[in-house]
């Protein structure tokens, strides 16, 4: 049997940069660092919650979690495997219990084929069931995540938003995958249907014993879906925690404005609750800055910030940040 | 009254079990709906199928479109006519080939300057042009497709070195190019490996004119597949751990056919002005067969005399080239309407 307390998922120090231009290009040729020493482990059932602005390299490190990216450093462990360097063929066998849902349902279906076709694709592959078995549990899928039988006909234009997520989501648990990489599974959906989704997912977990890893930039859904919670930022975890507890007392100046910056319709009484608004903008990851990456925007940046960069470190039981004054920023805050 | 019967109707229509409509019938639909297009594809039709009757209308008209035939007398209206009419004017030297009797039967178009009946030849090198477009088409597209996949899936060295190539013969001007390549090719014909090729053989044109237009489809589907292989659907077929090859086969290949399929007419519009001009400079097709480049070669000899000699090719073409390009826009405006798919070099 598996052992209960091993991650499902482990990154260390995981890196993924970019070249982008050549020697030849006016500016020669620069590196992007797009994901930097990254270092999280997931447990088997819970829902991590990944979230930080656009361009933080979250998208990034989705891909690079499912082995879409090759890793430019550190390493990656699956159930204790270490998939860092394995070819596609050597990866196949790992595709079938890490999945992936992608960002836009109508880029991530291919338009020319029939949704239950794209259903069934991952049975062809990694299964020896007879076409009739397929189109059985393609039926099954279907009914699992809410869209009719009679739909596995159809092409992915004749869907709605929502339902094409749908179909996404029933590709990424054909197979009964362990992990499910949600990378921005509703944001590109209308207020309404964004809930119905989170609602299926969540029911899908229950019954599937699903772990997530659950991408996204509006806290208030990864707040509701999430059992722990990272916050992102210029490719860097910057804090890490249990959900609700990170979000009542958020310890690095980062995840503080972020927070801030959630609507509220709570009874707090008004003052109690400031809202932190950050200046400049997020730095180009073409060229990070110096010492903290967050310490040009950071409120409470003091000499050492610009020379020394924090580890993410614990600094409370289960509670871990990368900050040179976690005590004090979550006093100021 | 109305509106309750309005609405009565439109629940009806939602609760009908709809009829699933993919991507190719709905861009047929709208090509049919197209009638420049429709129009175009019909008088395209036509003009195939004279073609393809040729050997009909050579045994029934009762002529030999491929041996001289100087000495032929034929009857007009009860008289006797010679094919080829001794020149009154001047010296009384040479020879005037007969005019269009404009009759049903042999010699409608009149004779060529060795006698042979224009119409029979026109229709035989229709045949012959438009098969050599056709093959050269399916030949451009077969080794461009290939090209372009491969150098824009793998990427890399494989792709630098494609490129690199097809730089090389994009550099040349076509028909430079062509020419070139005829020069070598006509005289001996050329040996590839099992296959060899005579000279005065069909497929040496076919194969100048595909190699041409190698790059000029190659390189807008090497962009294509580049963008594909890095769209959502693509990794998430990785991601499902299909393998390359399927992934090439049932999600790019699915996804630039209307690209192919809109080269298609266009690239034969294309193919057929380029076999006439090689064909006119007789290092196209070689005679006795014939084309419509070498029929408007046959009578620039015969432009005061007998213009309709070299007109009526040069209308064929004309025609056939038009309505293959409306035609090709139609297709692209119903199967593609954002790509500005285009061959040539801007």
């Amino acid at each position: 049997m598996i052992d209960k307390d091993q991650p499902i998922l482990e990154t260390r120090e995981l890196s993924k940069r970019f070249s982008i231009g050549t020697r030849f290009s006016s500016q020669g040729k620069r590196t992007v660092h797009a994901v930097d020493n990254v270092s999280l482990t997931v447990r088997r059932g819970e829902t991590v919650g990944l979230v930080g602005e656009s361009g933080c390299g979250k998208s990034t490190l989705a891909r690079c979690l499912v082995r879409l990216y090759d890793i430019t450093d550190g390493r990656l462990l699956f159930e204790g495997d270490d998939i860092t360097g394995k070819s596609l063929t050597e990866l196949r066998p790992f595709r079938r219990r890490l999945q992936m849902v992608f960002q836009d349902p109508s880029a991530s279906l291919n338009p020319r084929r029939r949704v239950g076709d794209l259903v069934a694709e991952p049975l062809r592959i990694h299964t020896d069931l007879s076409s009739r078995e397929i189109s059985k549990r393609v039926a099954e899928l279907f009914d699992l995540v809410g869209l009719l039988p009679d739909h596995v006909m159809r092409y992915p234009h004749e869907f709605s938003g929502g339902q094409r997520q749908r179909v996404g989501i029933a590709r990424a648990i054909a197979l009964n995958p362990d992990l499910v990489v949600l990378d921005e599974p509703v944001s590109a959906l209308d207020v309404s249907v964004q809930a119905q989704i989170v609602n299926l997912l969540a029911d899908l977990q229950e019954k599937l014993k699903l772990t997530y890893i659950f991408i996204a930039h509006d806290l208030s859904i990864v707040r509701q879906v999430s059992t722990r919670i990272a916050v992102m930022y210029l490719g860097s975890i910057v804090e890490e925690g249990p959900a609700e507890e990170l979000f009542a007392t958020p310890a690095h100046p980062y995840s503080q404005a972020l927070i801030s910056a959630v609507p509220v319709v709570e009874t707090t009484p008004a003052g109690t609750r400031k809202r932190i608004i950050l200046t400049g903008d997020v730095p180009s990851p073409l060229k990070p800055p110096s010492g903290c990456r967050f310490h040009p925007r950071c409120p409470i940046a003091a000499d050492r910030c610009r020379t020394e960069r924090p580890q993410l470190t614990e600094h409370r039981s289960g509670r871990k940040v990368a900050c040179h004054f976690p005590t004090l920023a979550a006093s100021d805050g | 009254m109305t509106i309750s019967r309005g609405a009565a109707v439109s629940n009806e229509a939602v609760a009908m079990p709809r009829k699933s409509r993919g991507p190719w019938a709905l861009a047929f639909a709208k090509l049919k709906r197209n009638r420049a297009a429709m129009a175009s594809l019909a008088i395209f039709l036509l003009i195939l199928i004279a073609c393809l009757s040729a050997p009909l209308y050579a045994r029934w008209a009762g002529v030999d479109p491929f041996s001289s035939t100087l000495d032929a007398v034929i009857q007009i209206d009860g008289a006797e006519v010679p094919v080829m009419e001794q020149s009154t004017e001047g010296l009384g030297l040479g020879y005037t080939p007969l005019g269009p009797t404009w009759r049903l039967g042999n010699y409608f178009l009149g004779a060529d300057s060795q006698g042979r009946d224009v119409m029979a030849r026109l229709l035989y090198g229709g045949l012959n042009s438009l098969f050599i477009a056709g093959a050269a088409t399916i030949f451009t597209l077969i080794f461009g497709t290939s090209a372009g996949l491969v150098a824009g899936y793998f990427g890399g060295v494989t792709d630098t070195i494609l490129s690199r190539f097809l730089d090389v013969l994009w550099a040349f001007p076509i028909y430079l190019l062509a020419i070139s390549l005829s020069i070598v090719m006509i005289a001996q014909g050329i040996t590839i490996g099992p296959i060899t090729i005579e000279s005065g053989s069909l497929w040496l044109p076919v194969i100048i004119i595909g190699i041409v237009y190698v790059p000029y489809v190659a390189r807008p589907i090497r962009g294509q597949v580049l963008s594909l292989r890095n769209s959502e659907f693509v990794l998430a077929a990785i991601n499902l751990g299909v393998p390359g090859s399927r992934i090439l086969w049932r999600d790019i290949l699915p996804n630039i056919t209307t690209t192919l399929i809109v080269f298609v007419p266009l690239m034969m519009a294309l193919n057929m002005l380029t076999e006439s001009a090689l064909s006119f400079l007789s290092i196209g097709v070689q005679p006795p067969d014939a084309s419509w480049g070498t029929i408007i070669q046959d009578g620039q000899a015969l432009l005061y005399t007998r213009p309709i000699v070299a007109l009526a090719p040069g209308i064929a073409i004309a025609i056939s080239v038009m309505a293959l390009n409306v035609f090709g826009d139609g297709l692209r405006d119903a199967l593609d309407p954002r790509s500005k798919v285009q061959l040539g070099r801007d």
